[in-house]
């Protein structure tokens, strides 16, 4: 059953050293005030899995917090590569980063079958493929009833996932709306899930019966954050910061400004320091 | 009819390729603004997918990601990621994927996942996204980019994308059953792949463009059609819709950059 949280106790509770964590969203929702909680308190050794690490992970793998990362498209969304995640590739810097890499059909059927309980997902992918070759993860499996030859690659099980959602009841079910992406499947499939909630409203109320809510039992911990998922967005509240995506590039680019920045904006902040970030951006929403 | 840049040409006549009965698959950068401007002028019926989950979007400005929320807001139905490459892109209702390229090679093999060796890369690359099943589940390709001889070289550094392999039947051998790509657009010209050999041949040169450039430009040895035409120049119409739609991007990825932070 869910419980309400200040962000930092849902973090402390729910990450431990060298867990496998997801911090999932679709370039919608991204969990980033969950992720700075995470940063903030200097979790390692973590294997950080996500279809699109983009800023967040960046960030986490500036910061030496990562062993591994699995992931299907590295790069910051139209603007171009990630370029912490890079000097870890290239350089081992600031220490060897291990990767496993797919693509978003097979993450995105990975994580389904992480949710449904199964040990692999089966879909037609890869077919020509080179990351089949460099991942060993990546095999094939032939359809017992028309011989098919078919991509198979392990379920995706985190020890805990992190999105980011519009609002939450009282009861503590939770609703995500606009780009919902992959974070069902993500808290499914993840043996503790963490969620941080722009409000929380009395119920839910004359919303469609068919809206995407995660009961409250599927959820460990909820956090109010507002303005939690900048400088992404959330749909409803505040646009994408799409200034920012730019502006990272640069800071990315050079490891001491990459530090001063994180200093600065990370770890000398909180989570309260969110909802001011997005107040430019409300209206455009 | 006003000038264009050789960027403009290639959007124009890379939308010019899109129907409206078409569904397209949309990559980011290149293939959004040709996909939009096809929308805006003569295929206003398109389905336009982004990966995101967004089907049948018609956003006003483009995208900067995959998942900005106007393609949510304009969208005919929005859906979840794992849905969109099952039941869509899998299912086999998709006509176009429309991707871009850090590196091709002449066959429509597409590289955006390392430059050098994959375990030590000179340059990582973001990686293949959704590209590997999109250039073998939509029933053809259409590629875009700028020419350069960096990014069209003889021998791509990692195959991300599959097209027709090392030519000939390669595909149908690894039982890859749709067309894959079949039109690439180009700074500089229209290209279709040989029907036996697959090899990208230039079918028509945009205005102001040479043999001589596209070999200057391209790092295989270019082949060109017997008939070489000459791709017919932006119309008034083309040219207003892609420069409105730029323009309106602009403005508004500007508009919310806080004051004194440009984007």
């Amino acid at each position: 059953m869910a419980t309400f949280l200040p962000l930092s106790r849902a973090v402390s509770d729910n990450l431990n050293d060298g867990d496998t964590a997801a911090f999932e969203g679709f370039t919608h929702l991204i969990p980033t005030a969950a992720a700075h909680e995470a940063i903030r308190q200097g979790f390692r050794d973590l294997t950080l899995v996500r279809m699109t690490p983009d800023l967040v992970y960046d960030q986490m793998i500036g910061m030496g917090m990562a062993n591994k990362a699995v992931f299907s498209y590295a790069g910051n969304p139209g603007v171009g590569l990630l370029r912490r995640l890079r000097d870890a590739v290239e350089n081992g810097f600031p220490q060897p980063l291990e990767i496993e890499e797919h693509s978003h059909a097979a993450m995105a059927n990975a994580y389904e079958a992480g949710a449904a309980g199964l040990p692999c997902a089966v879909f037609r992918g890869y077919r020509g493929a080179e990351l089949a070759r460099v991942n060993p993860n990546i095999k094939s499996i032939v359809c017992p009833f028309t011989g098919e030859k078919l991509a198979a690659v392990p379920a995706l099980r985190p020890d805990v996932t992190f999105i980011h959602a519009q609002k939450a009841d009282h009861k503590g079910n939770v609703l995500v709306e606009g780009i919902i992406g992959i974070q069902k499947e993500a808290v499914l499939a993840a043996k503790r899930a963490v969620v941080t909630v722009e409000e929380v409203v009395d119920n839910f109320a004359g919303i469609h019966p068919n809206a995407c809510i995660l009961p409250s039992w599927t959820v460990h911990a909820i956090a109010v954050v507002p303005g939690g998922s900048h400088p992404s967005y959330t749909h409803g509240y505040y646009a994408r910061d799409n200034a920012a995506y730019l502006e990272w590039d640069e800071i990315a680019s050079d490891r001491e400004r990459f530090r001063a920045w994180m200093q600065e904006n990370v770890i000398e902040k909180s989570a309260d320091d969110f909802a001011g970030r997005v107040a430019h951006l409300r209206k455009a929403a | 009819m006003s000038d264009f840049t050789p960027n403009e040409m290639m959007t124009i006549a890379a939308s010019r390729a899109l129907r409206s009965d078409d569904v397209c698959f949309v990559g980011i950068g290149a293939p959004s603004a040709a996909c939009n401007v096809a929308r805006l002028t003569h295929a206003p019926d398109i389905t336009l997918i982004y990966e995101s989950g967004t089907i049948g979007t018609a956003p006003d400005v483009l995208p900067l990601s995959i998942g900005d929320g106007e393609l949510c807001e304009t969208a005919v139905t929005t859906v979840s990621v794992p849905e969109m490459f099952r039941y869509w892109l899998q299912g086999g209702r998709v006509t176009i994927g429309f991707l871009g390229a850090a590196q091709l090679d002449k066959f429509g093999n597409i590289n955006t996942t390392v430059i050098g060796d994959y375990a030590h890369p000179k340059t990582r690359l973001p990686g293949g996204g959704g590209a590997p099943e999109i250039a073998t589940s939509s029933q053809q390709v259409y590629i875009t980019m700028a020419q350069s001889k960096r990014g069209m070289v003889e021998k791509i550094d990692f195959f991300t994308s599959f097209g027709h392999g090392d030519g000939g039947d390669h595909r149908k051998r690894l039982g890859i059953d749709t067309a894959g790509p079949t039109l690439l657009i180009t700074d500089l010209a229209i290209w279709k792949p040989d029907p036996e050999t697959r090899e990208f041949t230039v079918v028509s040169l945009h205005p102001g463009a040479t043999r001589e450039t596209v070999q200057e430009t391209c790092g295989w040895t270019v082949k060109f059609a017997e008939r070489l035409e000459e791709t017919p120049a932006p119309t008034e119409l083309e040219l207003k819709t892609l420069r409105d739609l730029q323009a309106r991007t602009k403005a508004a990825h500007a508009g919310t950059a806080k004051k004194g932070k440009a984007a």
